[in-house]
């Protein structure tokens, strides 16, 4: 298989400016505030994860980034780039969250992966380059076999593979995936795992909408939790089994009053 | 008759061309209301005393930019603003034609079609617009697939989302202008979705499905009119039903053909080792699935 390690460093001077930058974003969806002012920064080849619960605004925040959902104060950047003014949309990889990448009429799994490809080359006749882009990225999810056959066919977790391999075929510096684990197989998540992998390695940064860290953990740097619509925890990811399973856990414990900063990261 | 098969075959391209992008987005009673709305255009040219396709072709480019604006836009009063506009415009067609002294008859041969009196003016702007709806359908079919199989995506592209979904309305409403003549404002819709229903039952891609919906269209449209030629029946009910029919037929053989290519598909997924899918390839793939599976290092 060939890992896509398409070229992250652009000709462009290199700059230290933040892939994303969300400075004291707020959103509201009809009258009900969702976002009240997050900071959100991610760097160049960082794999961050936004970790909350059900309604804590993460979904909002990432659809705020691609600009489908308008801040009404604060603001964004992209690549340095005022969102407003951001139009090099070949190099953002979005994988919205959906459970099928089917519509009212069949379409192959290329057809879709190919549809991709518009955000390099909105208009004109597909290249040579942009099949074998397609080809590759189909491949890099494991459904080279599939390639023929109609999304609708297809079980939830390559539904999944397929809007992957979308964002992938644009070959992006930049994914950003809402909830790609969620409700999918373990064959399917292993080999997700393993494309994010690649993509890492080859340099992309990522920005992960989750629920639950999961098979991902060992690959996200950062983890930012959001909780009714603002930051409460921007650093490593939280472990599962939380503060006791740090070491020198047991000595700190009895002295705690003195130490608070040793708990409660996440509370 | 050579006018009418013109018309006929011009339709039978085009209103699945535009309807497959319907069907897609899952709109496939768009149709059937911009059919409403241009029933005003044809009052209107009727009064004006200019030809009643292109008021109808302006009438309904009108109606559908408003429907796609409310739909875009609206929230939860979408529906009801829709109806209004719909059922607004087939009214007001109704009193503009009575009120411009049209017959009976007038009406209902736009309302149900009339290929007899299909006349040169109408030939030619109907080849003309449907000169347009093949070069936008088969131009930007990329871009029209990606925006209508999931619009949230499209936009993250960069495409102009807005300006193509108002563009697939505008062609909508050509086409219905385009199939007035032929099968009536009231059955136009018929012959966007249901060639596209009929092809989608055998194929697996976009492309084929378009290909196919465009044959299943052309050869309804053709037969029906040339039917009509010596039997006396109303030309777009002949050609709705047809297409109908064409529809259960190839309904009736999607499930044999379906058990053959999940058979097909079972035998080269174990012949690869790869993962089969479908009844068949079950003995294979549940245990080489399962052992990826149980590798995840979590």
């Amino acid at each position: 298989m060939d890992p896509v390690i398409s070229e992250p460093v652009m000709s462009e001077p290199v700059t230290s400016e933040p892939v994303i930058s969300v400075r004291g974003g707020t959103a509201a969806l009809g009258s009900r505030p969702v976002l009240r002012g997050i900071d959100l920064t991610v760097n160049r080849g960082e794999v961050v994860a936004l970790l909350g619960a059900n309604g804590s605004g993460k979904s909002t925040a990432v659809r705020s980034v691609i600009g489908q959902v308008p801040l009404t104060g604060g603001g964004i950047s992209l690549f340095g780039t005022e969102l407003r003014r951001f139009r090099d949309w070949g190099r953002v990889g979005y994988v919205p969250q959906r459970t099928t990448a089917a519509s009212g009429v069949p379409a192959t799994v290329r057809e879709v992966v190919t549809s991709g490809r518009l955000s390099r080359k909105r208009f004109g006749w597909l290249s040579r380059a942009d099949r074998a882009a397609v080809e590759r990225s189909i491949e890099l999810v494991g459904l080279a076999d599939r390639a023929r056959d109609s999304v609708a066919a297809l079980s939830g977790g390559q539904h999944q593979r397929v809007l992957i391999a979308r964002a992938l075929a644009a070959d992006p510096e930049l994914l950003i995936m809402d909830e790609p684990m969620a409700g999918i197989d373990l064959a399917s998540q292993e080999i997700l795992a393993s494309t994010l992998r690649e993509q890492v390695a080859g340099g992309a940064t990522v920005l992960l909408v989750m629920h639950e860290l999961g098979p991902l953990e060992p690959l996200i740097d950062r983890a930012v939790v959001l909780r009714d619509g603002c930051v409460v925890h921007d650093g490593p990811p939280p472990k599962a089994v939380g503060q006791h399973a740090l070491p020198g856990h047991d000595h700190v414990h009895p002295h705690a009053a003195g130490e608070p900063l040793r708990t409660g990261l996440l509370t | 008759m050579q006018r009418a098969l013109i018309a006929a075959v011009l339709v039978g391209i085009t209103a699945p061309a535009v309807g497959i992008y319907l069907v897609q987005r899952r709109q496939a009673l768009m149709g059937d209301g911009i059919g409403h709305v241009a029933m005003t255009g044809v009052g209107l040219g009727f009064l004006m005393s200019t030809n009643p396709v292109w008021m109808a072709t302006l009438v309904s480019v009108v109606g559908a930019v408003a429907m796609e604006l409310i739909r875009a836009y609206g929230r939860t009063r979408g529906d009801i603003a829709l109806a209004l506009l719909f059922y607004g415009g087939m009214a007001g067609g109704v009193l503009l034609m009575n009120m411009a002294g049209g017959s009976n008859a007038n009406l209902l041969s736009y309302l149900f079609g009339s290929l007899s009196t299909v006349s040169e003016e109408d030939v030619t702007a109907i080849v003309l617009l449907a000169a347009f709806v093949v070069a936008v359908t088969v131009g930007l079919r990329r871009q029209l697939f990606a925006v209508s199989q999931d619009e949230e995506f499209a936009r993250v592209t960069g495409l102009p989302v807005r300006a193509l979904n108002l563009l697939i309305a505008v062609t909508a409403a050509v086409t219905v202008t385009v199939a007035m003549r032929v099968v009536g404002l009231l059955l136009v819709s018929a012959l966007m979705v249901v060639p596209v229903a009929a092809a989608q039952q055998l194929t697996r891609s976009f492309r084929v499905t378009f290909v196919l919906a465009v044959v299943i269209g052309t050869g309804v449209t053709l037969s029906g009119t040339i039917i009509t030629y010596y039997q006396d029946v109303p030309p777009g009910a002949t050609i709705v039903l047809l297409a109908i029919g064409v529809f259960v037929v190839l309904t009736a053989l999607a499930a044999p053909l379906a058990r053959r290519r999940a058979r097909v598909a079972a035998v080269a997924g174990a012949g690869s080792g790869g993962p089969g899918e479908g009844g068949d390839g079950c003995d294979v793939a549940v245990p080489s699935t399962r052992r990826s599976g149980d590798d995840v290092t979590a």
